[in-house]
């Protein structure tokens, strides 16, 4: 069976019931969330841009923030039947595109929604059981919903699953 | 109230379209002193649009293309990217370098031309904006990345993130001969230099 194949833009999420799979292209510092029911098959992935809405005045868009979106998320997933308790996380992106002599804060954004997502997941107690963050290449990711899978691609940085 | 590209009043869009189309244009002026031919281009397309649509205008999210950061110090300060297609950047590199290019793959030699292309630009392009608003302004150290699309622009639509879901894109469209280069300037001014800029240009 063929199922949808549903594209997650920048600041965006989505969750879905099997058979689906949930795209993301061209990752570079944000940093893609991807949870899974295995039990019930059901997915949601976020593209998170940022780690934190609590010192930002223009926070109406949930899913561009590390803390909020994971939520939203998780809700999502509830309404389509997914048990909280048993959801797993796998993580990608969260680069740091350009390496500028003097690493100010603005430039170590990847690395810290890397951190924030971690941080979010821990609260909610779901547990990170894959990743393929950092460095310095952008990656699309796809999310299959029949086994869970994470396939990553990159420019001249191989493929890999997850 | 934050200012941001969304709440902004149409004179200062225009206003602001204005100083990016002088700025594209001081930019290929310099382009074309520096690669000693004449260089030919459009009337630059300045547009505000949403995080989401700016990688299609590229092309795609997974499209190659070749992003130079910079950033801005002094009066105010921001972040400025310039971003091309992969094979605009080996037209402007052919351009730069003529018979001693070779191969498809960027060499050190490549990335420092580019880093340098982009060093001419930015700089002709913030001098512009300096000279207009009468702000001291000084470009950082030129970081290159060349990947996909989505990714070289995840880092200016992040600092924009800050402020708002849109950003200003300035898309310049340059000819020299039968060759043609696309490139895309974003001026990211940091949230408290947005209002400054304004105010320095009598609309804030």
């Amino acid at each position: 069976m063929v199922g949808s194949v549903i594209k997650i833009g920048m600041a965006d999420l989505s969750a879905a019931r099997d058979p689906s799979v949930l795209i993301t292209l061209g990752l570079g510092s944000c940093v893609g969330i991807c949870l899974y029911d295995p039990i019930n098959k059901i997915i949601g992935m976020a593209h998170v841009m940022l780690p934190s809405s609590a010192d930002i005045k223009n926070n109406g868009n949930k899913a561009k923030f590390a803390d909020t979106a994971i939520n939203v998320l998780i809700e999502h997933m509830s309404d389509l039947g997914a048990n909280r308790s048993r959801l797993t996380a796998k993580i990608a992106g969260g680069a740091q595109m350009f390496s500028f002599k003097s690493a100010n804060d603005l430039m170590r954004i990847g690395e810290r929604n890397v951190e924030a997502v971690k941080r979010e997941l821990e609260k909610h107690s779901i547990p990170v059981i894959a990743e393929d963050v950092g460095g310095n290449y952008g990656r699309s990711i796809e999310f299959d919903s029949a086994n869970g899978e994470l396939r990553i691609k990159t420019i001249g940085h191989g493929k890999k699953t997850i | 109230m934050t200012i941001n590209y969304e709440n902004l009043n149409s004179i200062q869009l225009d206003v602001l379209k204005e100083l990016g189309n002088i700025g594209a244009g001081n930019a290929v002026t310099a382009l074309s002193k520096m690669i000693n031919k004449r260089v030919n281009m459009d009337v630059p397309r300045v547009e505000i649009c949403e995080f989401k649509e700016v990688p299609e205008i590229l092309g795609g999210a997974e499209t190659p293309v070749a992003g130079i950061y910079f950033r801005v110090n002094g009066d105010i300060t921001g972040n400025m990217m310039f971003i091309l297609p992969i094979n605009s950047a080996k037209v402007l590199l052919d351009m730069l370098m003529g018979p001693f290019r070779h191969g498809d793959d960027f060499t050190e030699m490549d990335i420092s031309a580019m880093e340098e292309i982009g060093n001419i630009l930015a700089g002709a392009y913030v001098s512009s904006l300096s000279g207009l608003t009468g702000m001291r302004l000084a470009i950082s150290v030129p970081a290159l990345a060349v990947d996909m699309a989505g990714a070289v622009l995840s880092v200016p639509v992040i600092q924009y993130g800050h402020m708002g879901d849109s950003v200003m894109l300035i898309e310049t469209h340059f000819f020299e001969g039968d060759q043609s280069v696309k490139g895309n300037f974003f001026l990211i001014p940091d949230a408290d230099s947005f209002e400054k800029l304004l105010k320095r240009l009598g609309v804030a």
